[in-house]
C-alpha cells in the first residue's frame, strides 16, 4: 500500500467527530486541491484556506505606490511575476502600465535587482519586495549587498508580511472556527518553532508544521487530528526534513539586522499588529516610505477577498467567482496569484 | 512565488565575507547561481532548498 493511502486510512480510522482545520499557506491550498485531498478526507473534516499568499495580502495602497513609481520615465520597477497582475485601487495593474510603455520587469531573485541597478546607473531601479519570512531574507541580503556596494540608484518598496502575527489575530477572533492549524513549512524553515509553540499554547489549538507533497500534507493532517481527538494542543513538526527547531540562524540574523516589525495593513484583513517588516537604520536609506503603514484598510466592495482570506467565505461562494472574476479577468488578488485560494478553486474544481 | 525548490549544490565560489558566498545549484539539469549566505554549512553534493535565489536549508538526506 502506498504511504499516502496508509495515511488516509489512519485519518479515517481516528476521526470520530467533525473538525475544522486551516492550512495557512496558499502553496498548500493548491496542493490539497490538485491532489484532491479535500475530497478524500472523511466528511467530518473541513479545510479552511488561510491567508497564506503574500501577493494576495499586499495592501492596495502599496500597489498604487508601485503603479505611480512605474509610470515615472526614469524608473525601472521590478517585482515577482505574480505582482504584475494585481489590480490597484483604480483597477490598473503593472502589466497594463508596461503595455503602455512603462519599464516594468519580472525578476526571479532579489539579488538580480542589484545587477540591474549596476547596469543602469542612469535610472532609478525600484524593487517591490513582497513575501513572507521565507522571502524576506533574500530582500535583506539585497539590502546588505546594495549598501556594501554603494549602489545609489536602488530603492526598496517593502511590503513583506509576517505570518505569526496574523495567525495570532485570526485565532484570537471569537468567530474563528479553526480548531487546528497546518503551519507553512517554508516559513518555519526560516523562523523555526518558537513563535508557533507560543501560539499553540496561547490559543489552545494544535499547530503542525507541514510540508507540501501529498504525503507531507496527509502526515500533517493526521498529526493535527490525532492531537484534536486526544484533546491536546501542542506544536508538532511534521516536516522535520526541512525545518529544525531553531529555524535558519543565519537567515534570522539577516532579518533582524535589516528589518524591524511594524503594524501593517493586509489587503482584506485590515491592520495587523507587527504584521509586516520595514527597513531599519542604516538600511532605511534604501526605503521608499510607505504612507499607509500603521493605517487600516478595508476590502473593496466588488471583491470580498477579506472573507476568503479569513476562511469565512469559500471562493466558489463568491458571487463573482467564475463569472465576472476569472484568472484572465481577476477582480481580486486571490484570483491573480498562483498561490491564491480563488485561483486554486478555479483551476482544480472546474 | 513563495515555494522553495530543491536542487544539488555542484560548486561553490568561496568569499571572505560569508554574506557573499555563492554556489551553482542544479535543478533538474538547469544550473543557477544561488546565494549560500544562509547555509554556511553547505558542501558540494548537498541537497539545498532554494527560494528566490537564496538557499534556506540543507535537506536531510533520505533515509
Ligand atoms: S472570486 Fe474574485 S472577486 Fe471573489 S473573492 Fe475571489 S478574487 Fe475576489
Amino acid at each position: 500500500m502506498s504511504r499516502a493511502k496508509a495515511l488516509l486510512e489512519q485519518i479515517h480510522r481516528i476521526t470520530t467527530q467533525p473538525w475544522t482545520l486551516m492550512e495557512v499557506c496558499g502553496g498548500q491550498t493548491h496542493a490539497l486541491l490538485r491532489h484532491g485531498i479535500d475530497q478524500l478526507l472523511p466528511p467530518e473534516i473541513t479545510l479552511i484556506h488561510g491567508p497564506g499568499c503574500p501577493v494576495c495580502v499586499t495592501a492596495t495602497a502599496r500597489i498604487d505606490q508601485a503603479l505611480t513609481l512605474a509610470a515615472q520615465p526614469d524608473v525601472i520597477l521590478c517585482s515577482y511575476g505574480d505582482m504584475l497582475r494585481v489590480p490597484g485601487s483604480d483597477g490598473r495593474d503593472l502589466l497594463s502600465l508596461r503595455a503602455a510603455g512603462a519599464d516594468v520587469r519580472v525578476i526571479a531573485a532579489p539579488l538580480d535587482v542589484l545587477a540591474l541597478a549596476q547596469r543602469h546607473p542612469e535610472r532609478q531601479v525600484v524593487f517591490l519586495a513582497v513575501g513572507f519570512e521565507t522571502t524576506a531574507p533574500a530582500t535583506a541580503l539585497l539590502a546588505q549587498h546594495a549598501l556594501a556596494a554603494g549602489v545609489s540608484n536602488l530603492r526598496l518598496l517593502v511590503a513583506h508580511v509576517r505570518v505569526a502575527p496574523v495567525l495570532d489575530q485570526l485565532l484570537g477572533d471569537p468567530h474563528c472556527a479553526v480548531q487546528g492549524v497546518l503551519a507553512a513549512g517554508h516559513v518555519c524553515t526560516v523562523m523555526g518553532e518558537a513563535e508557533y509553540v507560543d501560539l499553540a499554547a496561547r490559543h489552545r489549538r494544535p499547530i503542525v508544521i507541514t510540508g507540501f507533497s501529498a504525503e507531507e500534507l496527509l502526515a500533517g493532517i493526521l498529526a493535527c487530528l490525532r492531537q484534536l481527538e486526544q484533546g491536546e494542543h501542542r506544536l508538532e513538526n511534521a516536516y522535520a526534513s526541512a525545518v529544525n527547531a531553531n529555524g535558519n540562524g543565519a537567515a534570522r540574523v539577516l532579518l533582524e539586522r535589516v528589518f524591524e516589525p511594524v503594524d501593517t495593513p493586509w489587503r482584506g484583513l485590515g491592520a495587523i499588529r507587527a504584521g509586516g517588516y520595514r527597513l531599519r537604520a542604516p538600511f532605511d536609506q534604501l526605503a521608499i516610505a510607505s504612507p499607509d503603514q500603521g493605517s487600516s484598510e478595508t476590502s473593496e466592495d466588488c471583491c470580498p477577498s477579506g472573507l476568503v482570506l479569513q476562511g469565512l467565505l469559500r471562493p466558489n461562494q463568491c458571487p463573482s467567482f467564475g463569472s465576472r472574476c476569472t484568472p484572465d479577468t481577476p477582480l481580486g488578488a486571490p484570483m491573480v496569484s498562483s498561490e491564491g485560494a480563488c485561483a486554486a478553486y478555479h483551476r482544480y474544481q472546474h | 512565488m513563495c515555494l522553495a525548490v530543491a536542487g544539488e549544490l555542484v560548486s561553490i565560489s568561496e568569499h571572505a565575507d560569508p554574506l557573499w558566498r555563492m554556489g551553482d545549484v542544479c535543478f533538474g539539469g538547469v544550473l543557477r547561481q544561488v546565494s549560500l549566505a544562509c547555509v554556511p554549512e553547505a558542501r558540494v553534493g548537498d541537497q539545498l532548498l532554494v527560494h528566490v535565489g537564496v538557499a534556506l536549508t540543507v535537506l536531510e538526506p533520505e533515509p
